[in-house]
């Protein structure tokens, strides 16, 4: 099999007595999505800090791309090409959606430090941007401010704004909350797509596009990973129906 | 909007030298001083609203940039008219009084000064950046203040204004001028700047820094490049103002004037291209009208402070010109 793209071994963290990340390793293949689910409050989002450089881990090592990163800070793997969502969408308010999209068109360009060509006339960052919008369905609401998106166009900004930085790596962090079925369905398909651009490690909680869309997937509970396989090996595995899945599987 | 933003713009642009020629014409040199008053206060907020407006850096230490230049106008002015050299060892460095050597010399130790202040207070944010920022900026207010070379605490007086090639800065309108030519610059620069990648940078890691970062922009370089440039701005003011009052103390160093560079931001719109213009003409006005009436005028500013925080985010330029909108 080929290299792992992102490559995680007995990562842990704790918050004084709690372990929210308790000896974590995973991999992510090219090519493959791999989703990470478990109940709240397993620890699903702290790992994903450690990943992305916003947490620091006491142990272990994270290595993207054949580099151990872990030393690094957020931007820093963002450069070398990890392009994250926000399970809460994070953007820049005051700016249209395009600008939001352009500014990572920009820094996917590596030049921020260019200080007397307006970017509204800059072709290279405005059709880029445009385009990245296109595909997520979003281009007719470019100039709206994202402050006045709704929370399902929110989403889809973000995952433009991932699209647009050509990352080798998506970490996306539930990327379908809160979208209605509907929305659920049609990036659902998007994702399926998405994979032959860059693996992604998907976090999510509807455990229909979970199901649909996964290569493999990590059981995350109590910041242990208790189980890892295909999705019939998960389905299953009477470890995770007790813990997890319950009796809906 | 942008279009009626534009033509307030105008109108601000165009009122100041009309009443300073106008002054001239009519043999009132006071009112021209005036003018200039409000020219060079406007091209340190100019300064300031690049790292406060765009980056919404708060500094509170401006007044160290501003201290800088009118140092850098004093002491060059006084090596030149007793005609000694800056400095004798290890090199001889004569000083010279032309005012574009003076502008470069400021900008170039306030960029010093604002990277080595803004590489440690810009690891910090909010209240603590205020203060970090404050207090650099008293260190050199005291460091002036114990520089018995350079007149201490009694300031600095300039015997002759600083020369200009080609214009006698004696007169007052050719002297107000050239700080008006000066200001004009300062907006288009920063006009450019706002509308640029690095513009569009700043502003964005005002609005969320952890956004920024996580498409792999380094939201401190943009920030100490950010908070470099505008204090070299606001040192160049600095220079003129001194230039202007023919004296540099302490007292431009001192924190209420860093406190009244940031009102006269809030008072004309924070962020705005016109705001520190709109400000200068309010707060030079509201010290002339008031401070004529009673010596407590700062009350009433601080009154009508908070009424444009309370009621008028957008300060004047908002009042006139709405909300800002980002293409």
């Amino acid at each position: 099999m080929a290299e792992p793209v992102l490559s995680i071994r007995n990562l842990c963290k704790s918050f004084g007595a709690l372990k929210a990340t308790d000896d974590v390793s995973l991999d992510l293949h090219p090519g493959e999505i791999h989703a990470l689910i478990g109940p709240n409050g397993a620890g699903k989002s702290t790992l994903i800090h450690q990943i992305a450089g916003t947490l620091k881990h006491n142990s272990g090592s994270i290595h993207f791309m054949g580099r151990d990163v872990s030393a690094l800070g957020v931007s820093h793997r963002a450069q070398l090409g990890l392009g994250r969502t926000f399970q809460i969408s994070s953007l820049t308010p005051e700016f249209s959606a395009l600008r939001n999209v352009m500014l990572a068109v920009q820094a996917n360009q590596g030049s921020s430090f260019r200080f007397w060509k307006p970017v509204m006339t800059d072709a290279s960052l405005k059709d880029t941007a445009r385009d990245m919008l296109g595909r997520v369905g979003l281009l007719d609401r470019a100039d709206i401010p994202s402050a006045e998106l709704s929370h399902g166009e929110r989403r889809q900004l973000e995952i433009a704004i991932a699209l647009a930085l050509g990352p080798k790596a998506f970490l996306l962090d539930e990327p379908m909350a809160g979208m209605g079925p509907e929305g659920s369905k049609r990036l659902t398909a998007f994702l399926d797509t998405l994979r032959h651009e860059a693996p992604i490690l998907l976090i999510e909680h509807d455990m229909d596009a979970v199901f649909a869309l996964a290569d493999r997937i990590s059981v995350l509970v109590y910041g242990r990973i208790i189980a890892t396989g295909t999705v019939d090996d998960i389905r299953r595995n009477p470890l995770v129906r007790e813990a997890y899945l319950g009796e809906s599987v | 909007m942008a279009d009626r933003e534009r033509l307030v713009n105008i109108a601000l642009a165009l009122i100041v030298p009309a009443c300073a020629v106008a002054a001239h014409g009519m043999g009132e040199p006071f009112y021209v001083t005036l003018a200039t008053r409000i020219a060079i206060l406007a091209l340190a907020a100019v300064g300031l609203n690049l790292a406060l407006g765009l980056g919404g850096l708060v500094s509170f230490g401006h007044a160290a940039f501003f201290g800088i230049g009118g140092y850098a106008a004093g002491i060059f002015a006084t090596h030149a008219f007793n005609q000694t050299p800056l400095l004798t060892a290890p090199v001889m460095i004569l000083a010279t009084n032309q005012m574009p050597v003076i502008w470069l010399v400021s900008a170039v130790v306030a960029g010093l000064a604002a990277l080595l202040i803004g590489l440690i207070s810009l690891r910090t944010s909010g209240v603590y950046f205020i203060m970090i920022t404050l207090a650099f900026a008293q260190m050199i207010y005291y460091f002036a203040i114990s520089w018995p070379a350079y007149g201490g605490e009694d300031g600095l007086s300039i015997t002759m204004r600083n020369g200009f090639p080609g214009v006698n800065t004696l007169n007052p309108l050719s002297f107000f001028l050239i700080a008006y030519g000066l200001l004009l610059l300062a907006l288009f620069a920063f006009s450019r700047l706002r509308d640029s990648r690095f513009g569009a940078a700043l502003q964005a890691t005002r609005q969320n820094e952890v956004r920024v970062a996580s498409i792999g922009i380094r939201p401190l370089r943009i920030r100490l490049v950010a908070f470099i440039l505008s204090g070299m701005i606001t040192a160049i003011a600095g220079a003129l103002f001194a230039d202007l009052n023919r004296f540099v103390g302490p007292s431009m160093l001192s924190w209420s004037m860093s406190g009244e560079l940031i009102v006269l931001i809030i008072l004309g719109g924070t962020g705005r291209l016109f705001g520190p213009v709109a400000g200068a003409i309010l707060f030079v006005l509201f010290e002339f009208a008031l401070g004529g009436l009673t010596e407590h005028w700062q009350l009433f500013l601080g009154l009508i402070l908070l009424a444009v925080v309370l009621f008028g985010r957008g300060g004047l330029i908002g009042l006139l010109a709405g909300k800002v909108r980002h293409g």
